[in-house]
């Protein structure tokens, strides 16, 4: 576990991303997409810390921005202490160093026209990462790192599977020997035993690295396997912060609550409680008043209709944003 | 363990030399394997081939005037007959292909590079650079290319290499478009973002990135507007814009042979001929092109 004492390697404070929405008559008032609304989290290093929620969360938005592929509306995130949006441009290059990303879709992900040399050669000429001559041998060990055969390295990508072209994304964000990787739903598009062999590569780059990710997923039983701490986002915001097994053992909020009964359990005999929620994600652009998960928490008040819960500490690693967090039992 | 390593090595450059050779077989085969298309690369070839050996091919000097045999129908001496000055049309016709497939060639290159620049450039930064890189091709655009080639000439005095220009300005918008909207389905693959994350600069991603992955719809479209262009130069010829009237342009020879049209017909229809033929062959060419260089026909 990890403890408190530790400088965390990321801090987000009041991360507030919108998007402008394309106006449909002149005359109309400029709407945003509140795609992320004040969130703040830290992340320390050698920690895995998921994001999870449903496809329009927020999850990927705040990824990018503390990839810093989209600048933040407003807040702040700092990396080792230092705010990257006030990096110059050589301390710029040297965070794009430390923090790398492995897509989603690993079809999309790798340059169809690129030998896998040619990838890993320029990632490691950009970062200038070692000598020239040296780096055909970092390429050698980065694909024993990732288990891939040599060879790969003069094939182009469509010769390889799904799963082999995760683990090359992961050996080019491995080339330049990043600090913090940012998982943006990394195994989502892979089936499950591929989605154990990436997760269990990634477990082991790791430990064998001290790396540090942020994992973004939607999938909870994907989650459960890899993180330390977990972050649920609904609707741009953070309903709960916890450590793994505290959530998933006790979950406080309504929606995690509902998010954990979700997840099938094979065994016809066991009894759960199911927690149902009707209805659909309400629209970023115009978010319910109040609570945000009022329009569909079963056990939502007239207190939870007006006045926006805080996320709010209950015991010392766990947070919530439910004004009902200690007193709701499922 | 060492020599094992390098023994690796060793094998990669075998292995990378091989699969050059393999990546140019893939290609060819599935060229080959349209039959007019390759009907196409074979005309296109021998055009190339006349062009370039022009001095040991033709049979008389283009320019030679022999006025005893003037207006001579096709004859064993003079395959495809004599003009008006007694010059041999066959081999003005050799001479010049030159001319005609440089300027065709000149006047794409011109246009494609700048269109692909400008293209590339307005795709990927979007926003206000896009809106004025687009409006001022869209301008472009709205002239009809003959037109606006007319009003660069008579703006820069009739030449040939001035008609290269007016045609060459009349292609960019054709290549602007084509790059922008490539440029632009591109930027956002996560590729792209994976270069931008780990520092790559704007230069890096548009010039190794963007730009080999856009440039299959432009060889094609490339090849397609060689056609074109060889053709709008004739025309722009032919109406006394481009070469002036020794030189054996085509477009300025079929202009000469307008006056004796009924009288030696030959003097009109061997140059339009040979101007037919290249641009089918550039239309087959091309279209065989696009299925060959579209990598998901590889398998």
């Amino acid at each position: 576990m990890p403890s408190k004492a530790k400088t965390p390697i990321l801090e987000v404070t009041h991360l507030k991303q919108y998007f402008p929405v394309k106006k449909e008559r002149i005359l109309e008032a400029k709407r945003y997409v509140q795609a992320v609304d004040d969130v703040s989290f830290s992340v320390e290093p050698g920690t895995t810390v998921s994001i999870v929620g449903e496809s329009g969360c927020g999850k990927s938005t705040t990824g990018r921005a503390i990839l810093r592929l989209d600048d933040p509306t407003s807040g702040t995130i700092e990396y080792n202490g230092q705010d990257i949006a006030k990096l110059s441009k050589k301390e710029l290059k040297a965070f794009r160093g430390d923090i790398q990303v492995i897509f989603q879709d690993p079809f999309a992900s790798l340059n169809p026209r690129r030998t896998i040399r040619q990838m890993l050669n320029e990632a490691m000429s950009i970062q200038n990462v070692m000598d020239k001559t040296k780096r055909e041998d970092r390429m050698l060990e980065l694909m024993d790192l990732v288990g891939l055969p040599y060879d790969s390295l003069e094939r182009l990508p469509h010769e390889f599977s799904g799963g082999q072209r995760q683990r090359l994304g992961i050996a080019r964000a491995l080339a330049v020997n990043p600090k913090l990787i940012v998982c943006d739903e990394a195994v989502s598009a892979l089936d499950v035993s591929v989605q154990a062999q990436v997760l269990n590569l990634m477990k082991k780059l790791q430990k064998e690295l001290n790396l540090t990710y942020l994992f973004i997923s939607h999938d909870l039983s994907v989650v459960k396997h890899i993180s330390n701490r977990i972050i649920v986002m609904y609707l741009g915001k953070i309903v709960e912060i916890a450590d793994n097994e505290d959530l998933f053992q006790s979950p406080r909020h309504p929606y995690t609550q509902a998010l954990l009964s979700a997840i099938p359990i094979p065994d016809v005999n066991v009894k759960r409680t199911q927690i149902d929620i009707t209805g659909d994600v309400p629209s970023p652009i115009n978010p319910p008043k109040g609570c945000r998960f009022h329009t569909r928490c079963p056990f939502a008040t007239e207190h939870c209709r007006t006045v926006e819960p805080e996320l709010r500490t209950i015991n010392n690693t766990h947070q919530v944003s439910c004004h009902y967090a200690e007193t709701l039992s499922f | 363990m060492d020599q094992s390593l390098q023994d690796i090595k060793q094998s990669f450059k075998q292995i990378r030399k091989e699969r050059r050779k393999e990546n140019f077989k893939a290609f060819f085969e599935t060229f080959l394997k349209n039959k007019i298309a390759v009907a196409g690369g074979v005309l296109l070839l021998c055009y190339t081939f006349v062009a370039l050996f022009a001095p040991w091919i033709a049979p008389y000097d283009p320019f030679e005037m022999d006025l005893f045999n003037k207006l001579q129908p096709p004859s064993l001496d003079h395959w495809m007959g004599t003009d008006d000055k007694g010059r041999d049309i066959l081999s003005r016709i050799i001479y010049g292909s030159r001319l005609s497939m440089g300027v065709g060639f000149a006047a794409v290159l011109f246009g494609a590079s700048f269109g692909i620049m400008m293209g590339m450039v307005a795709g990927y930064y979007g926003g206000w650079v896009d809106a004025i890189i687009s409006r001022s091709l869209d301008v472009m655009l709205a002239f009809p290319g003959i037109l606006l080639a007319l009003a660069i000439i008579s703006a820069l005095g009739p030449s040939l290499f001035n008609v290269t220009v007016a045609v060459g300005v009349f292609s960019i918008p054709l290549f602007g478009r084509i790059a922008r909207g490539s440029t632009m389905e591109v930027r956002h693959m996560e590729y792209i973002e994976a270069v931008r994350s780990l520092g790559g600069n704007d230069g890096i991603i548009i010039f190794r990135h963007i730009f080999p992955n856009i440039l299959s719809p432009l060889i094609v479209q490339g090849t397609l507007r060689l056609a074109t262009a060889i053709l709008s130069a004739a025309g722009l010829s032919f109406l006394g814009l481009g070469a002036a009237p020794p030189s054996p342009e085509w477009g300025a020879m079929l202009s000469s042979g307008r006056d004796f049209f009924f009288s030696a017909p030959y003097i009109a229809i061997f140059p339009g001929i040979t101007i037919a033929l290249l641009v089918m062959g550039f239309n087959l060419f091309g279209d065989g092109l696009r299925d060959a260089l579209d990598p998901r026909m590889k398998s």
